[in-house]
């Protein structure tokens, strides 16, 4: 540092105070003065005169060395093995709306099979008038939807029903994704074999070894249900599905059944391991709700967080995240720095969609003082987001599945936040 | 058909038009599928038992069934092993803090027990099991649970009869009534509540993985492995590592005498490795490489099975299954090669993991 800068550079004490006196715009003037000449402009530097790769250096990209801590993380206590196990989206680090398929949450239920296209089949029998096999060439030739939906996990959040557990909204609402999907709606195949009228529910079951099937209402398979073979322009990848999975737009990600091969039209519901055993919420009471498919609506502020702390000082911060609601669209998403007293309103990125992740930003000129962050979602049938109290309220606290309580995160005046429960 | 035919061909001519809106379109794309397709593949099984092959099953065939397939996961009694699941117990439980969910406490429908082992177990060896087969792990579960006498017979014909304690435990999803409050679409802005308590801390309790040591340094010498030159470091290790190899393999060769009594007693317990492993004439990779010659030889060796990354770069460092390593892997997998594919447990006792040394020695081919 030269002896200029440190004459210049206020002690952190009259930072602040100089900050609450003289206003805003006078730091952030303060702030965008040099200390000196900066090398990285004043000298030629070694990628201003060599070259760089050439084409076809990497045929198909990953992202850049410098990014390699986004990815993907599992918690090795939660689960007996990798292999029926689940991992979290690195929310923390990423913007906007769409998530990469590289680094979106895994769950598997007998890991991720590999199963080539020509070697796909998917059928649809039970109760139509013919039982049909299909290829994967012949799902290409139906007419097809391109739609982005999220796909959250149901446990998503789960580990905080005990209250404020893992330090990183990775692992707090990592399990969730948000993709835009191209494919064929179910409502399509089931009418290539003609549903007979004593159809009322859909078996849905995957090639893998688990099969993890699911029964769904025929109203829904015949809604907006997708069976998708392409997510963000690129073929599905191994680990969601490749190459054909089903899309259940707003519904738990437990019935988005990967590797698709079976639908089968039903009178009632299977009832199966998935949606008995498991996908289950039990009460105070010991009662147990079934058939709990919808995500409500919910929210939570990416950055800052645990993983992504305050690294500039006070000043200007922008503070952002995601917000979703698996029966429509979010209307709106409130922020509190005071842990729930007062709440103001935060912009959305874009208007929110149907059962869709939407990005929010409250752009804030922080004083430097410790903050309880929250965020409050809103969606379009006027659901507002509850508390973790008000949830336990209603349910208990038994639940695994389905927690959409507010979050909160403790910003200390360093920028360094932590996971915490506040009254 | 033939009649709903006619009337369609009868009205073509007059509402070909009108009709084409009401009916969904047709692409006329897939094909029929064979009533042995259907058959191969439609095997779920209804509450009402809908899908049930004809068979049954005995308790007593169930418990031996049971403590090959399953126990190693689930524990000889159903209690469960380490995180795997429980199948046993907790009945009345769930009203309490943490309630234990199992067949016999939570799962409503006895179908669904059938349907899933049938299907989805033994993990990683799915669909493997008979559909008497079935019924007897399926019984031997319900013993386990108290709910059938150790004489029990389980059959397509009384699998009605058997009552699950938790069949009425379920109501349909009730949120729209039960949580209408949430529905408030004008919520506080100001001055929602008088004060804000921190009442829980995430660091407090400290369960978030961290990035560990061990994957620093793994990364650390992944960055300076693309670097031209090798340091004495580098080189020390390789030395050290040859040395071990060396060491190791020696052993192997003096295969002379096996104890047959021993080797006996190894068959005996590869059942538990079976359901994933083949040692033997004409043995194939199945979930997990084919054991021949596999004491004392090179890791990670079975041609065409994909090993796991750690099991590669273990083979790559040089690892060989000498006995001793071998040993180590058996008692506790995932603690000696954290990230191996093998979702094995772990042989409990040294005597059980001498035993099966020696019957995998006793295939050198």
């Amino acid at each position: 540092m030269s002896e200029n800068s440190s004459k210049k550079a206020p002690s952190r004490r009259q930072f602040l105070t100089g900050a609450a006196a003289a206003g805003a715009g006078a730091v952030a003037a303060g702030a965008a003065r040099a200390a000196g000449p900066d090398p990285l402009i004043t000298q030629v530097q070694e990628w201003a005169t060599g070259t760089g790769d050439g084409v076809d250096a990497t045929p198909y990209g990953l992202p850049i060395r410098f990014e390699k801590d986004v990815v993907r993380r599992n918690v090795e206590w939660l689960t007996a093995d990798t292999i029926s196990s689940i991992n979290f989206t690195p929310i923390h680090a990423l913007d906007g709306t769409i998530t990469p398929q590289g680094c979106a949450f895994e769950r598997h239920h007998s890991g991720a099979i590999e199963l080539r296209k020509e070697d796909y089949r998917l059928m649809i029998n039970g109760l139509v008038d013919t039982p049909l096999v299909f290829t994967y060439e012949d799902l290409e030739r139906f007419p097809r939807e391109n739609r982005i939906y999220f796909c959250e996990c149901a446990a998503n959040t789960g580990m905080e029903w005990a209250g404020a557990q893992l330090n990183g909204a990775q692992f707090t609402h990592g399990m969730i994704h948000n993709m835009e999907y191209s494919g064929v709606p179910l409502r399509t195949l089931l009418e290539e074999a003609g549903v007979k009228p004593e159809g009322k529910w859909v078996y849905v079951e995957g090639a893998d070894a688990s099969s993890n099937g699911r029964s769904i209402p025929l109203e829904k398979a015949m809604d907006d249900v997708l069976v998708a073979f392409k997510a963000n322009g690129e073929a599905l990848r191994k680990e969601h599905g490749y190459p054909v999975r089903l899309v259940v737009p707003g519904w738990e990600g437990n019935m988005w059944v990967k590797w698709l091969r079976r639908v089968e039209v039903l009178e009632g519901p299977v009832e199966s391991r998935e949606e008995t055993s498991k996908y289950t919420d039990t009460l105070a009471d010991g009662t147990s709700r079934k058939w709990t498919w919808v995500m409500d609506a919910k929210s939570v502020i990416t950055s800052p967080s645990p993983q992504a702390p305050i690294t500039h000082g006070p000043g200007p911060l922008v503070i952002t995240g995601l917000a979703w609601s698996g029966r429509g669209a979010i209307t709106g998403v409130d922020v509190s720095i005071d842990g729930g007293k007062n709440w103001r309103p935060a912009r959305l990125a874009a208007p929110g969609t149907d059962k869709a992740l939407t990005r929010f930003y409250l752009d804030f000129e922080w004083d430097g003082s410790e903050m309880l962050l929250q965020s409050r979602a809103k969606d379009s049938t006027g659901y507002v987001q509850p508390t973790k109290a008000q949830l336990r309220e209603v349910r208990g606290e038994n639940s695994i599945y389905h927690n959409n309580c507010i979050q909160t995160w403790w910003v200390k005046a360093t920028g360094e936040a932590e996971n915490v429960e506040v009254s | 058909m033939s009649k709903f035919l006619n009337l369609l061909v009868g009205t073509a001519l007059v509402s070909t038009f009108a009709a084409a809106p009401a009916m969904a379109e047709k692409f006329g794309l897939g094909r029929p599928a064979l009533p042995e397709e259907i058959a191969a593949w439609d095997l779920d099984v209804s509450p009402d038992g809908t899908g049930l092959p004809a068979g049954s099953g005995s308790v007593e065939d169930g418990e031996m069934l049971f403590s090959d397939h399953c126990a190693i996961c689930h524990g000889d009694f159903a209690e469960g092993v380490d995180n795997w699941p429980k199948l046993a117990g907790g009945q009345g439980t769930l009203a309490d803090k943490d309630p234990l969910k199992t067949v016999g406490s939570y799962w409503p429908y006895l179908s669904t027990v059938w349907d899933y082992v049938h299907r989805s177990m033994p993990f990683g060896n799915a669909q493997t099991l008979t559909a008497d087969d079935t019924y007897a792990i399926v019984a031997y579960i319900l013993y386990s649970n108290d709910l059938v006498e150790d004489d029990f017979v389980l059959s397509n014909e009384n699998f009605l009869e058997v009552e699950m304690p938790n069949a009425d435990g379920f109501i349909i999803d009730d949120r729209e009534e039960a949580e209408a409050h949430f529905w408030t679409d004008t919520p506080c802005m100001e001055n929602c509540k008088e004060s804000v308590e921190i009442t829980m801390r995430a660091a407090v309790l400290d369960v978030t993985p961290t990035e560990t040591r061990a994957k620093k340094v793994q990364e650390l010498i992944r960055k300076t492995k693309p670097e031209p030159r090798e340091d004495a470091a580098v080189e020390e290790v390789k030395a050290e590592q040859a040395a071990v190899s060396e060491e190791a393999a020696a052993p192997a060769e003096e295969t002379a005498a096996l104890d047959p009594e021993l080797v006996k007693a190894g068959e005996k317990v590869f059942k538990k490795c079976k359901a994933c492993h083949q040692v033997g004439e004409g043995a194939k990779n199945k979930t997990g490489p084919l054991l021949n010659g596999i004491v004392g030889a090179a890791a990670g060796q079975a041609e065409k099975y994909k090993y796991s990354k750690v099991m590669k770069a273990a083979a790559e460092e040089g690892l060989v299954w000498s006995e001793e390593e071998l040993a180590a892997f058996l008692a506790k997998p995932k603690a000696y090669m954290k990230g191996t594919k093998m979702s094995f447990a772990g042989l409990k006792s040294e005597e059980d993991i001498q035993a099966v040394i020696a019957y995998l020695k006793s295939f050198p081919q």
